[in-house]
């Protein structure tokens, strides 16, 4: 036999559960609410292929690896290896040859290819942070997809290249 | 009300069943053998090694450099802890000290990422019991975190932004300025977490009560971060073994005593305040000074063994490096405080409901890539 004031309690604490739990979801929907009336402003999504001519990544964005050049089509590479050495995954490779240097005349240590692998690269900066002629650096080039893996091997100085005169490691 | 049908011929057996490693509430590549009776659960025996990338043994392989960026990759929402726990180490073994800046940034980006880790925690939480606001207002308010990391460190996730020695380059001029605007607006809005879901009836009722872990077993079973000081347990290794800039700041360590899923789940709103609040500490008075300290191009730890262990947004990550003098660590043994709480996640789960054990696991804060390496 269940005493019938206990019924009693019990329905109220039943409707009183009720009504709480509606209470807190409206207290809840007053902050939902609230953003659904100003969604217009302050919203932080981008629309994001539509904005391409628009978006600016940060400056140190860590996109890809790239090797500047000047207009006479000069880089800063010595060729010392240091960026093979310091890269974790071997995505650096650098085919170099000992050159006559034609100022000089002695033979000197120069770079054939600078070969980059983009697919295996982490963006760990290691590189860059090594190099002592500050002949690499980070583009902001954020968009990397390709078709075809191979495209994803790089060589990151321009055929003809050479390099800039008084550039010592 | 009783439903269950007592004293008829109908039977229910024990049975078997897989979650994972592809299960949206798992969070990874966690997979979970699970033993259940109807909805109750039996037994939980988790899984592991879908994502094991060896990570330890690349690590005998690199050098003291390049070991930072693979422990981006563990516990990857707190980056930039896990490779202050690699640096310190190596930094305490060659005893180098390092300049009053780093320690000062190191702390004050440890920070934000715990905040940025929290968020994310807090929106995937209310997710998986089933509010879905919380998700995007979670993301929303770790968004900005992750501008200032991208703006300063140059990526939003693996920041790779220490090195041993110092860090990478220094702050960008802009990072004053937007941490303090991110404190003055993420202020008002962790109010709105609480008025949002903590105060719903519904979510108390998924939590409180439920997953309940004892002071004695969090101990035992090796508890850290959240999870043990959810039940009462005091760990934090900020606390009791400050690193960085963090013995010159003044927080309070968030503790409760229930050890429910409620429990923890404040725990980790309350660690949000204390980070802000340590932040707006150091923010305004940045030593000056370099940002790194010469370090040999190849670095050489002396013999011996080396133990250092920080608070990540997890839990007490330890770095074990033994060294036999050479460029390389001769072993080196990540203590992952995933791993621990994920073990004592059939001891709180056994005898609740399926539903629960999703609502359980959401608090532990489980990061697969950090328990597998």
């Amino acid at each position: 036999m269940v005493k019938p004031n206990n019924t009693i309690l019990e329905i109220m604490s039943y409707f009183g559960d009720i009504f709480k739990g509606i209470k807190t979801l409206l207290t809840g929907m007053s902050v939902t609410g609230k953003y659904f009336m100003t969604s217009h402003k302050g919203a932080i999504t981008q629309q994001y292929p539509d904005n391409r001519d628009t978006l600016k990544m940060f400056d140190r964005f860590r996109g890809e690896v790239v090797m500047p050049h000047n207009e006479i089509n000069e880089h800063r590479c010595t060729g010392c290896q240091k960026c093979e050495l310091a890269c974790p995954n071997g995505s650096i490779e650098i085919i170099w040859d000992r050159q006559v240097d034609p100022e000089t005349g002695k033979k000197k240590k120069m770079i054939d290819k600078h070969i980059y692998h983009l697919g295996m690269c982490t963006m760990c900066g290691l590189c860059i942070e090594a190099c002592p002629t500050d002949a690499i650096l980070w583009a902001q080039n954020y968009e990397n997809s390709v078709y075809n893996r191979s495209a994803l091997t790089k060589v990151l100085n321009q055929p003809g290249s050479k390099l800039m005169p008084g550039v010592e490691d | 009300m009783d439903t269950t049908i007592k004293n008829s011929n109908l039977k229910s057996e024990e049975y078997f069943i897989n979650m994972g490693p592809q299960h949206p509430a798992t969070h990874g590549v966690l997979r979970l053998l699970l033993t259940i009776d109807g909805e109750i659960i039996k037994k939980v025996e988790p899984d592991l090694g879908y994502i094991h990338r060896s990570i330890e043994k690349m690590c005998e392989r690199d050098s003291y450099q390049q070991i930072v960026h693979l422990t981006d990759r563990m516990d990857y929402l707190s980056s930039h802890i896990n490779n202050e726990a690699v640096c310190l180490t190596v930094e305490n073994a060659l005893q180098i000290e390092v300049p009053e800046r780093v320690k000062v940034i190191r702390t004050i980006i440890g920070e934000l990422t715990r905040i940025a880790s929290h968020c994310l925690w807090w929106g995937v939480m209310g997710m998986d019991v089933g509010a879905l606001t919380t998700y995007f207002y979670g993301f929303r308010d770790r968004e900005m975190i992750n501008d200032i990391f991208e703006e300063t460190c140059g990526a939003r996730l693996t920041m790779n932004y220490n090195l041993p020695g110092g860090l990478m380059f220094d702050i960008h001029p802009n990072f004053v300025k937007r941490t303090k605007d991110f404190i003055a607006h993420f202020k008002t809005k962790l109010s709105e977490y609480d008025t949002l879901l903590t105060g719903n009836i519904i979510f108390q009722k998924r939590m409180k009560g439920v997953g309940i872990l004892t002071k004695e077993d969090a101990i035992s079973y090796g508890a850290s971060g959240p999870v043990g000081r959810g039940s009462g347990y005091s760990c934090d290794v900020r606390k009791y073994h400050p690193y960085s800039a963090l013995d010159k700041v003044t927080f309070n360590e968030s503790l409760k005593t229930d050890g429910d899923s409620f429990a923890r789940y404040q725990v980790r709103i309350q660690e949000m305040w204390e980070s802000m609040a340590i932040i707006e500490q150091l923010i305004d008075n940045i030593p000056e000074g370099d940002y790194q300290t010469a370090t040999n191009a190849v670095i050489k730890l002396p013999k011996g063994e080396f133990y250092q262990k920080v608070e990540t947004a997890r839990g007490e990550l330890g770095v074990y490096i033994v060294s036999t003098g050479t460029k390389n660590p001769y072993r080196l043994k990540f203590r992952s405080p995933g791993f621990s709480n994920l073990s004592l996640l059939n001891h709180i789960a056994v005898g609740g409901k399926i539903g629960d054990l999703v609502a359980t696991m959401a608090t532990l804060d489980l990061v697969i890539p950090d328990i597998d390496r």
